[in-house]
């Protein structure tokens, strides 16, 4: 699959849009720090949905309308204030299962990562959870996480609203079923192959044969990203603006 | 009651267990230099809910015997390197847990009751890990609802940097509510600021709701700049140059104690 686009797009821009596509219909976004990508695809669905559609960006001035500390979003989402959240992981596995804290025996691991943030309650609460890592290797996407940072389904009779909803990297997205608790295999990015993502996914997944290409961005979407979000973005993000858009922030 | 840096710090006895907000919420570095240069030991240090230049510097200088956190991290310059050789090395107990968890535990200590209950964490390996954290069924519930209790967090000490304080023994925090809460929760509140002022801050409507009362407060010191390389919310934005020479020289122990070695005259200048 080569790109057949109309316009020429990025990687990132890809990855915005097939994000925000996900984000349909949520009435508040969370974003976590050091997220552009999620972070630009919540504001694009905001652009979108006219302003029905909140977005609170972590540590912006401008995109975090919150005054009762870090306490408040994490409240927010135990109430279901929180429609969707962004989690990663230095690896994911099949499960869902997802490790921000290192690679080996814990404690004294052979890599530490820093910790395991907000995840381990968010990851319970939020409804629609979509996990994003760019990096789609057999290191990242593993067959079992060495640790559990918040795991991906839980045992009948767990309170539990929410979980992963997706999973995008540069390859491809998946669907996350949570009956299940297997990946789905949903469309492969332009220019990317079955047989790239089998080669570099360390857990097994479910797919049809006929799996189509990710939808690549549309015009309107891109004259938005930018133009008018591109500034929007740049509060939070101001070095991601300037390196995909070559923007500098105002 | 301004009092010199060395006297503040002098009120953490070995092995407190010291309550530190993350790097955007004010952390104070001037006072950290400050707890190295008396060469303070086995700190039980609690991040709320993470940590990170300020971790690091304690964990390098050999001062801290456990990490109670939910992300240690110098954030765009990278890992805390320390932090994480530290780890590798055993040389550090680590109490890792997730940001809500942190925060809901010193509510429970603001609140002065035993535990609190908290959603999330079940079949993590955080709680695995974590022997003072305990699953119940939720008594409340009709039918089965585990569900997790933490146990609340008394901080010996909570130590931040805040934009003012006036001179009756209040301090202006903005909207950094964590610290109120930290306040609250510790057993002494040691306070650096960038200066102290005339007014009754709590006569003031609009700062009133956003100021910590001098209830709370064991002790304040000027240390203009205080959470210099990090930022201070109202004042000063982050130092990323110096934030990335420290990411870049603290890679290797004796880097680190070079660079703690040229931080400290920079510090007590301007902390004069």
């Amino acid at each position: 699959m080569q790109p057949q686009a109309d316009v020429d797009y990025s990687r990132e821009e890809l990855l915005i849009c097939t994000i925000a596509r996900l984000l349909e219909g949520v009435d508040h976004i969370a974003v976590g720090v050091s997220s552009p990508i999620p972070g630009s695809a919540a504001l694009l669905q905001r652009e979108r949905s006219a302003g029905a559609t909140r977005v609170t960006v972590l540590n912006s001035r401008a995109l975090q309308a919150l005054n009762d500390g870090v306490s408040e979003l994490f409240d927010m989402a135990a109430q279901g204030r929180v429609g969707a959240f962004f989690l990663s992981g230095g690896q994911i596995d099949g499960q869902g299962n997802i490790n921000l804290v290192g690679v080996g025996d814990y404690p004294q691991m052979k890599v530490r990562w820093s910790g395991s943030f907000g995840s381990a309650m968010l990851y319970f609460l939020v409804p629609r959870v979509i996990l994003f890592r760019e990096e789609h290797t057999r290191r990242t996407m593993v067959d079992k996480v060495d640790f559990i940072s918040a795991p991906g389904t839980s045992e009948e009779g767990v309170y539990r609203p929410g979980g992963p909803h997706a999973m995008i990297t540069n390859l491809c997205a998946f669907a996350f079923d949570r009956a299940k608790g297997r990946f789905r295999l949903q469309s492969i990015h332009p220019g990317h192959t079955l047989e790239e993502v089998l080669d570099n996914t360390g857990f097994d997944f479910d797919y049809s044969d006929d799996l189509p290409a990710t939808a690549e961005p549309d015009e309107e979407s891109l004259t938005l990203l930018r133009g008018r979000l591109a500034a929007q973005i740049a509060d939070p993000y101001p070095k991601f603006v300037e390196r995909v858009w070559g923007v500098a922030a105002s | 009651m301004n009092i010199e840096l060395s006297q503040l710090v002098a009120g953490i006895a070995d092995g407190a267990r010291l309550v530190v907000p993350p790097s955007r919420s004010g952390a104070a570095i001037a006072a950290t230099h400050a707890l190295i240069a008396r060469q303070i030991r086995d700190l039980h240090l609690v991040a709320v809910p993470t940590s990170g230049l300020q971790a690091d510097l304690l964990i390098g200088a050999g001062c801290v015997a456990t990490v109670e956190s939910a992300g240690v991290t110098l954030d765009e310059h990278g890992q805390a390197p320390r932090f994480v050789s530290a780890v590798k090395e055993a040389g550090i107990k680590l109490m890792d847990t997730t940001c809500p968890a942190l925060i809901s535990a010193l509510q429970a200590g603001e609140k002065g009751i035993p535990f609190i209950p908290m959603r999330g964490l079940l079949g993590s390996d955080l709680l695995a890990n974590r022997p003072d954290y305990r699953v119940i069924d939720n008594p409340m519930a009709d039918s089965g609802d585990p569900i997790v209790l933490l146990p609340a967090i008394v901080p010996d000490v909570a130590l931040f940097h805040a934009p003012l304080a006036d001179r009756h023994g209040n301090v202006w925090i903005g909207q950094i509510r964590e610290l109120m809460t930290m306040a609250h929760a510790a057993r002494q509140t040691l306070v650096t600021v960038e200066e102290i002022i005339d007014d009754d801050l709590m006569q003031d409507e609009l700062r009133a709701p956003a100021t910590i009362p001098a209830h709370y407060i064991s002790d304040i010191a000027i240390a203009r700049q205080g959470a210099w390389p990090l930022p201070l919310p109202t004042r000063y934005a982050a130092d990323a140059a110096a934030l990335e020479d420290y990411a870049t020289v603290a890679r290797t122990q004796s880097g680190f104690e070079r660079y703690l070695q040229r931080s400290q005259p920079v510090l007590h200048a301007t902390a004069s």
